[in-house]
């Protein structure tokens, strides 16, 4: 799955609330490899957006639940995860590339062409 | 190092001992197997007439190695959650998810059927459903 598109979504404010998954962040020469777990968000309910240099990571979470269910214990209380982040110049957000398995996101971000050396052409007058 | 306030994580672990604090204080009597809040992986426990409903939201498992057993009115979830080494090159900038063996065990009602049990993977949650006895079920007495 690749999303690099602003998608056409409601906006969901930035002060509901809503769970902080977890992620691990790595980078080698080829990029940036961001996992982040968010477990119960079915894959049409996973939301990324990149705009501009700002990363958001936006899930529901949709478990089936039987009707006229009583929860007597919950960890997981909220039914929305959402993650921010700021992305570097260096890295090129319309190459995002994205896996989600096993309520797993892996986003692949790479590192941009722009940084390689270029000839630039100087014309005389 | 000044940045490393900037990051939330360290302030939500600053919350999760408030409030481990705050738990411990005013649970007077809290069950033998701890609040286990914050554990991996995490759980929801909801219940129906029919049935009592477990949901461990463990993501990134294959739920072949996932090992769920019941006995003696115990329910044990274990497992482990390997990590993908990254490569000699690569820097680790964040590291906030589980890795490694886990267990967790829940305490279950006494009028669960340990024979009625149903577990699904879906979307990195397990689901453990387990009915309730039948004689345990709500009955409607008439009267003559």
């Amino acid at each position: 799955m690749s999303d690099n598109s602003p998608a056409v979504k409601k906006e969901t404010t930035a002060d509901e609330a809503a769970l902080l998954p977890p992620v691990d962040v790595v980078e080698d020469a080829s990029g940036i490899t961001l996992y982040a777990d968010l477990p119960g968000v079915p894959k049409e309910k996973l939301n990324l957006h990149v705009e501009a240099d700002t990363l958001t990571i936006e899930g529901e979470i949709d478990l089936e639940m039987p009707g006229g269910m009583e929860a007597s214990h919950a960890e997981v209380s909220l039914p929305r995860y959402r993650r921010v982040f700021t992305l570097s110049k260096e890295l090129d957000a319309s190459k995002v590339s994205a896996e989600f398995r096993n309520g797993v996101l892996k986003l692949a971000i790479p590192k941009a062409e722009h940084a390689q050396p270029r000839k630039v052409e100087v014309k005389i007058l | 190092m000044m940045y490393r306030s900037l990051f939330p994580r360290d302030v939500l672990a600053e919350l999760n001992r408030l409030q481990r604090e705050m738990q411990q204080a005013f649970h007077l009597s809290p069950s033998i197997r701890g609040i286990a809040r914050g554990g991996f992986p995490a759980m929801n426990v909801g219940g129906t007439p029919q049935s009592v409903d477990i949901f461990a939201f463990a993501p990134g498992i294959d739920p072949a190695t996932l090992d769920v057993q019941i006995e003696k009115g115990v329910l044990t979830v274990a497992g482990e959650r390997k990590r993908d080494l990254p490569g000699e090159e690569a820097t680790v900038h964040i590291d906030e998810r589980f890795d490694g063996r886990f267990r967790r065990v829940v305490t279950l009602p006494d009028d669960v059927d340990a024979n009625a049990v149903d577990a699904k993977y879906r979307d990195g949650v397990l689901r453990i459903s387990i009915g309730r006895k039948q004689s345990a079920q709500p009955r409607r007495i008439t009267i003559q």
